[in-house]
């Protein structure tokens, strides 16, 4: 399989699950993600899998926990409304140490907004996206490829943690068309001795819950799962790091404003600037040490997003405000153009035109 | 290729219609006749319409290229929601002009698989009427869903079906975007010349990136050179 194929974003993360062993997609149509579904839709009954318009969002993803019960792959996909919408679920599933995946194509907001591209659902996957303590795992793919890629990982790391993941594309990522090589078929190595599988009369039952009625076992629930989100942060961070060796401005973006922002720091390197790019691929856990190390390196930080600076918050949390972090942003489904952000640039270093 | 006064592109979602509709359009402004007497002279170029019947995904369309079809002189249908928040799928009013007016081309660039192709349906009757059209199946062998003849053979029927209007002949648009090689496109002609005897339809066009027009032109019969339209911000410089 390391043919190239031209895929859409919403078809590789499709494809790219289908690869992955996830044959239980569950959702409802939104833009700008519905190729998810509709591919779905064509490939599942092709292969013996399950493809299922639920009559919402919320239906869809408690169809994800019941399959995540036992112990398969199960996603659900939609935009920014729509994910709002499972938030519940997704808490649910948290609670009951399930793994799946939950993509989400991002659109303007809030409220129904509009359906072209936007990051402004950081805060709602970065913080738990749901009641209660939680995180899930959130992934940020910046390239079809890695929305194929990321799906995959997404799917690994769920599962190696049993707890949910997000891949968290904006919208343009989904539409946008690109070659890409999809990653090899692969299944579970995961222990799923936790699973309801049926006993068949040979051990104690499995119990799937997130309903615990003495406080202390809740309370031990909550600590034993936050030990598990610190070795995640110590262990499953990732970032990339462009041109930034010898950089004195750090720009950190993400999807496609980091591709934005590559094309201006190529150019503002042309202009004799030293200027560089951090960018997480991991939102949750995000790269915080990366982050700090490189704030005893440069003079400023520069976050652009499809968001009023959302992700700002966790720069500057993550290099203790040691360093001037600016905002380049766009709402609403706009997205800003190279030159917006070669601006900020030289404002940063100081050539204010 | 024959001209005819309307060519509508049809095919999977992804397969390029738009881009070859726009570059169709131009060189229909550079090279056809003119369709009215008052205009016969020479110098004269055509009336060419762009009309975009796509109202299934409202995020690439011939919207974004608006500004250069203008500057060519070409007039461009759209829906009047097209890149708004608006998921609207309204049909423009003015295509209905357009199928009545035959002193202009019109190429028209139909939405991606069946549920896009819906929406011609509503104009077959006009367009059978006249009888002066190509139905054009775009197909690119790199796309997922359309990787064989049989899968492609699959969508085209599900268009045929949804839209009443029979295709007239195969486009070979495949490509992988940037990364498109020579060796990519000569390794589909068997893929196209297949689909041609399958369905009897000729292969009336195959699409290169103007970059490798020079380099295939020898080579491969019908060869249309395009220039891209809809670029995004590439990840490598």
């Amino acid at each position: 399989m390391s043919e190239k194929v031209l895929m859409k974003g919403n078809e590789a993360i499709a494809e790219a699950a289908i690869l992955a062993g996830c044959r239980h997609y569950f959702g409802y149509p939104i833009t700008p993600q519905t190729e998810v579904a509709a591919y779905m839709s064509k490939k599942m009954p092709k292969i013996g899998g399950t493809f299922l318009q639920a009559e919402s969002e919320i239906a869809a993803i408690n169809m994800v926990y019941s399959v995540a019960s036992t112990g398969k792959r199960a996603m659900t996909s939609s935009s920014s409304p729509g994910s709002a919408l499972k938030c519940e679920g997704i808490s649910y599933l948290a609670g009951a140490d399930l793994p799946a995946l939950i993509v989400n194509v991002q659109r303007g907001g809030p409220g129904l907004g509009g359906i072209q591209p936007s990051q402004s659902d950081y805060f709602l996957a970065t913080r738990g996206p749901g009641h209660g303590d939680f995180h899930v795992i959130v992934l940020a793919p910046s390239s079809v490829q890695e929305m194929a890629d990321l799906t995959a990982k997404a799917f690994d790391l769920a599962e190696k943690y049993r707890m949910p993941a997000m891949l968290l594309a904006d919208g343009t990522m989904g539409q946008m068309m690109e070659p890409v090589v999809l990653p090899e078929p692969r299944q579970t190595q995961a222990d799923h001795s936790w699973a309801v599988t049926g006993t068949k009369m040979e051990r104690e039952h499995n119990i799937i819950n997130s309903l615990y009625l003495q406080p202390a076992e809740l309370e031990e629930k909550n600590l034993e799962r936050f030990k598990r989100y610190e070795t995640i942060e110590k262990e499953e961070c990732l970032w990339e790091e462009f041109m930034m060796e010898d950089a004195e401005i750090c720009i950190v973006s993400c999807g496609i404003t980091a591709r934005v922002s590559r094309n201006a720091i190529v150019e503002a390197r042309k202009q004799g600037i030293k200027v560089g790019m951090i960018r997480p691929i991991t939102l949750w856990p995000f790269p915080k040490k990366a982050l700090f190390d490189a704030a005893d390196q440069v003079k400023a930080f520069i976050s652009v997003e499809l968001n009023m600076g959302q992700m700002k918050e966790d720069i500057e949390l993550a290099i203790r405000c040691k360093k001037p972090v600016e905002l380049v942003s766009r709402v609403g489904g706009m997205i800003p153009s190279p030159e917006e952000v070669l601006n900020a640039i030289k404002k940063a270093a100081g050539e204010e035109e | 290729m024959e001209i005819k006064r309307l060519t509508l592109f049809a095919g999977h979602y992804g397969s390029g219609k738009t881009n070859i509709a726009l570059n169709y359009a131009l060189w229909l402004k550079k090279h056809a006749p003119s369709l009215t007497l008052a205009d016969s002279g020479p110098a004269v170029s055509p009336r060419v319409t762009v009309a975009d019947l796509d109202i299934v995904n409202p995020y690439f369309r011939t919207q974004d290229s608006a500004a250069w079809l203008k500057e060519a002189g070409i007039d461009l249908i759209v829906s009047q929601y097209a890149g708004t928040n608006l998921d609207a799928p309204a049909m423009p009013k003015e295509t209905y002009g357009l199928l009545a007016d035959r002193t202009t081309y019109g190429v028209l660039d139909i939405g991606g698989d069946d549920r896009g192709a819906l929406a011609l349906g509503r104009y077959t009757d006009e367009v059978l009427a006249e009888g002066n059209y190509e139905m054009l199946l775009v197909a690119n062998k790199a796309r997922p869903l359309t990787r064989t003849v049989r899968d492609t053979l699959e969508v085209a029927a599900e268009i045929e079906t949804a839209c009443r209007l029979p295709f007239t002949g195969i486009v070979n648009n495949t490509n992988l975007g940037p990364d498109t090689t020579a060796e990519d496109v000569l390794s589909s002609i068997a893929y196209a010349e297949e689909l041609s005897k399958v369905t009897g339809l000729p292969v009336k066009m195959t699409c290169v990136r103007q970059d490798l027009y020079e380099e295939l032109k020898e080579t491969i019969p019908n060869l249309f050179p395009l220039n891209l339209q809809k670029l995004y911000y590439m990840l490598n410089e």
